[in-house]
């Protein structure tokens, strides 16, 4: 029994991390389909929405659902702000040559936060209503914080399936995804659709950050989860959505099962084993669909 | 502009287009020997960093540039490069043959890497590559009867015979050397059939494959030749540092090669040279612009990196196809002063049509 016990909190608490990466993993996959950029700064969106609500929570003292709020709206505007400043005029440029501002973006976020007063290169935690509350089932004991995690992920998975699946906007989305020229000529705004991706893709990242800050603590270094996240996205079929939480599940239970069983140091390279293997088998990641490329 | 009427085929593909282009670069090379004459040793010893980042640059650029396959786990060749050296050396055997050892060690293990992943494109070949460099990192640091694991590994200057590297300006003339010889083979494998198949695969695989190049056994020796500099410059960079431990070759190390690349200007050898001296002087000149700033500015240690990401992005911006590309335009623009018309290099802007649905 108690090997059980321990087997299923090890895979729980590796499946609430697996959320995270799968949240990152998905604002990396709602990109890449509208603009086929992959944005290397996304993990650094998870850390500036991290130290948003740090502030917000502790020295501004908002409550942890205003914080919340507030979190996504602003991280919502400042993907918009990016995409509107930077991004837009490389619409049409190489491919690599944008993937390279993104990497630009993501040195100077890490560096900018530990200018910014009050922030710095220190640690920080905050408290959530989910702090120190835990759920018992006879011996079965796990952490709210991490049950918060796995609720609000399915909630937010379900809420953009509904969304893609649904409103006219997300139906134009998935149109521009698979023929940019397509949807123009039906009328779609593709560069509102752009705007668009980028802006739930920082949300994203800011709810990550929110659900991760009581597990990592918050700290300047908190994006490198976005390469995690990344082979999370490649495992599940880059371009897939479903495919990307799938792959952020198996990487965190990989992890947490290799961290708890294996000796030290499996734990980084077991997800990568795990991926390579996949890769191997099937090059186009799990969810992917590969087609021939023409001449 | 100049017109060369052509009367044989070897024209195309002679080293030096024009007789003057050899000049030039002569004139180059002579002002590189000349160099350290005026600089001072932390100003060479920058130089010499240019030299090892542009050989293994020169390396990516032959598997990314000219074969289109992107490798983010180069750091892990250059890693292999800096330990078989650093272990040889500290067992005694001449750096002459530890140089070479690291690039054939790096090699072989571009190889074994290279073959299984084959058939991956694009992203997902990125990101395996990517996989394979953190478990050879991981190697390093777990097989501690080798590599010293996490507390490192001491490197003595490298010595040919009685003749002993220990100075700047020694060691800038040994990098300097093998960097032109790298260029030179670089540009010699991409004239010869191996590297016009090399360019064909970046170009269209389905194209290439229909022509008789073995996508196989071509994909592979790009990823061979490519660690083989890789490890070169690993070994350049152990007996240039003096200490080596695995912190030194992570993610960062790759993707900072890849940006060099790219920023240089993909697809050309001199963007590989203009891309590291890029990432090794925009540090100096952001460290000597920094006197002039307000004081409140000074005192933020993250500064640096803020300016250098930030000017990443502006370049990029300004210039899409790397310095390279400007260079090309700079050049151009002479050449047909005063008809330049700014539209002559101006990308259609196109919609993308995904390979996927």
């Amino acid at each position: 029994m108690e090997v059980v016990n321990e087997i299923l909190q090890t895979v729980l608490s590796g499946i609430s991390i697996g959320c995270v990466y799968g949240l990152v993993a998905l604002g990396f996959v709602l990109i890449f389909k509208a603009t086929e950029v992959i944005n290397f700064a996304q993990g650094e969106l998870l850390m500036l929405g991290a130290f948003i609500s740090y502030s917000l929570i502790t020295q501004l003292h908002f409550p942890y659902w205003a914080a919340l709020l507030v979190t996504v709206i602003v991280m919502g505007l400042l993907g918009m702000l990016l995409e509107r400043s930077v991004l837009r005029s490389l619409v049409g440029e190489p491919v690599y040559a944008i993937v390279i501002v993104t990497i630009g973006m993501s040195f100077f976020f890490r560096s900018i936060v530990s200018m910014v007063p009050g922030w710095g290169t220190d640690t920080y935690g905050f408290r959530t209503p989910f702090t120190e509350k835990f759920v018992r089932t006879g011996e079965f004991v796990i952490s709210w914080e991490y049950l918060a995690i796995i609720l609000m992920t399915t909630g937010l998975i379900l809420g953009l399936f509904a969304f893609f699946r649904y409103t006219r906007v997300g139906t134009a989305m998935r149109a521009t995804s698979q023929n940019q020229l397509a949807a123009v000529y039906m009328g779609i705004s593709v560069t509102r659709v752009f705007s668009l991706s980028w802006t739930i893709a920082a949300m994203l990242g800011g709810i990550g950050g929110i659900l991760l800050s009581p597990i990592t603590f918050v700290h300047m270094n908190m994006g490198f989860i976005g390469l995690k996240a990344f082979p999370a996205a490649v495992l599940g079929g880059f371009g897939s959505l479903p495919g990307a939480i799938v792959g952020g599940l198996i990487i965190g239970i990989t992890e947490s099962l290799a961290g708890f069983y294996l000796p030290e140091g499996w734990k980084d390279i077991a997800a990568w084993i795990i991926l390579i293997g996949v890769l191997i088998l099937r090059p186009q990641g799990l969810f992917g669909i590969q087609e021939k490329k023409k001449v | 502009m100049r017109f060369i009427m052509k009367t044989d085929y070897y024209q195309d593909i002679q080293l030096f287009k024009y007789r003057s282009t050899f000049f030039w670069y002569l004139a180059l090379v002579i002002g590189c020997l000349l160099i350290p004459l005026v600089l001072d040793e932390y100003l060479l010893s920058q130089l010499t960093f240019i030299c090892m980042y542009g050989i293994a640059a020169v390396g990516l650029m032959l598997l990314t540039g000219y074969t289109g396959q992107v490798s983010m786990g180069h750091a892990a060749f250059f890693a292999i490069g800096s330990y078989t050296s650093a272990i040889l050396t500290s067992k005694g055997v001449p750096f002459l043959l530890a140089l070479p050892a690291a690039g054939f060690l790096a090699a072989a293990v571009g190889m074994l890497i290279g073959r299984p992943i084959l058939h991956l494109t694009g992203l997902y070949l990125a990101i395996a590559t990517m996989g394979f460099a953190f478990i050879i990192d991981e190697i390093l640091v777990r097989w501690e009867s080798l590599t010293n694991g996490n507390m490192g590994f001491y490197v003595d200057p490298p010595a040919i015979g009685p003749f002993i590297f220990d100075t700047e300006v020694r060691y800038y003339y040994l990098t300097l050397v093998i960097l032109i010889l790298t260029l030179f083979a670089a540009r010699n494998i991409l004239r010869s059939p191996t590297g016009r198949a090399m360019i064909a695969i970046r170009d269209s695989e389905v194209a290439a494959e229909a022509m008789g190049i073995d996508l196989a056994k071509f994909k592979t020796m790009a990823f061979a030749v490519s660690a083989f500099f890789a490890g070169i410059a690993g070994s350049l960079y152990a007996h240039k540092l003096f200490f080596i431990n695995p912190e030194s070759y992570t993610i960062i190390l790759s993707i900072e090669l890849l940006a060099m690349i790219i920023i240089g200007g993909l697809g050309s050898l001199h963007g590989a040279v203009f891309g590291a001296a890029f990432f090794i002087f925009l540090p100096q000149i952001i460290v000597m612009t920094k006197e002039y700033m307000p004081s409140y500015l000074q005192d933020q240690t993250g500064l640096e990196s803020a300016l250098f990401g930030l000017l990443i992005v502006l370049v990029m911006l300004f210039e899409p196809m790397g310095i390279y590309g400007r260079w090309l335009k700079t050049k151009f623009y002479f050449e047909m002063f005063p008809l330049y018309k700014k539209d002559s290099f101006r990308r259609e802007k196109k919609y993308q049509k995904a390979e996927r649905h």
